[in-house]
């Protein structure tokens, strides 16, 4: 019974859910204020070279701490991730960037 | 006999003086040239602060060599560079085969484009102000950002 119950309330969150959407859908401009399409910045400005000397570039990839931006936020594709891991992790040798911040 | 590219970046105390710099500078140079290297650039990027302290260093001197040679070549400076007490931080890069794949992508995006243009009947260099222009998307708060793609 308890099971049954779950899953009626759990379907009825996700229906609330899907109507909301519609509803969104709808206006139309509210959706672009949602989601926010991700594109990889190497690929869509062409930068073929992440150079480890190029601290303007790279820095914004490394935030406040010094960790290293996930691609799950930045939106990097996974050769440009790669790239960027190898350049942040020279710039850091040579103390261009730091490795921690606190 | 192998031919590769290196580069190698070097950091000074800041209170070195341009002397300083430039007698490592002719040292590092008498190495190359002894085991028939060659230094295709130098970079002086000067005084610059250091994302970290070294050695009680909150600033230093940056110099870059470009360096052709071989690999013993560089293991040698690289146990140089170890010893010496003047250099507070050194690395090298081997460039050469990164750089060769970078000019491959470069020249093979070029080329695509320049078929694809002709093939659709516009001259192979895109005219300025052509296409769309760029949009200004609003991608400064990552926070709010749902995680669903659509």
């Amino acid at each position: 019974m308890a099971f049954g119950q779950g899953r009626t309330g759990g379907g009825g969150g996700r229906g609330k859910a899907g109507d909301k959407k519609g509803g969104e859908k709808g206006q139309g401009q509210r959706r672009t204020l949602f989601r926010r399409r991700k594109v990889c910045k190497f690929c869509a400005d062409k930068i073929d070279d992440i150079n480890y000397k190029d601290v303007k570039l790279i820095g914004p990839f490394v935030p406040e701490r010094g960790k290293i931006l996930p691609r799950r936020i930045s939106g990097t594709c996974a050769m440009h991730q790669r790239k960027l891991q190898t350049a942040i992790k020279r710039a850091r040798q040579i103390a261009l960037i730091p490795y921690v911040t606190d | 006999m192998a031919n590769r590219q290196y580069e190698l970046v070097y950091i000074l105390p800041p209170d070195s003086t341009e002397q300083q710099v430039a007698e490592l500078h002719t040292q590092i140079e008498g190495v190359v040239s002894r085991m028939n290297g060659g230094i295709d650039k130098t970079e002086n990027w000067g005084r610059k602060r250091l994302a970290y302290e070294i050695a009680h260093n909150k600033e230093g001197v940056y110099v870059l060599d470009v360096i052709n040679g071989s690999g013993e070549l560089m293991k040698e400076l690289d146990r140089r560079l170890r010893v010496l007490d003047q250099v507070i931080r050194h690395m090298i890069v081997r460039v050469d085969e990164e750089k060769k794949v970078v000019d491959r992508t470069r020249s093979k995006r070029q080329t695509d484009s320049e078929r694809r243009r002709v093939r659709r009947g516009l001259p192979p260099v895109r005219q300025p102000g052509e296409g769309r222009q760029p949009i200004d998307l609003d991608d400064t708060d990552d926070e709010h950002f749902d995680g669903v793609e659509v």
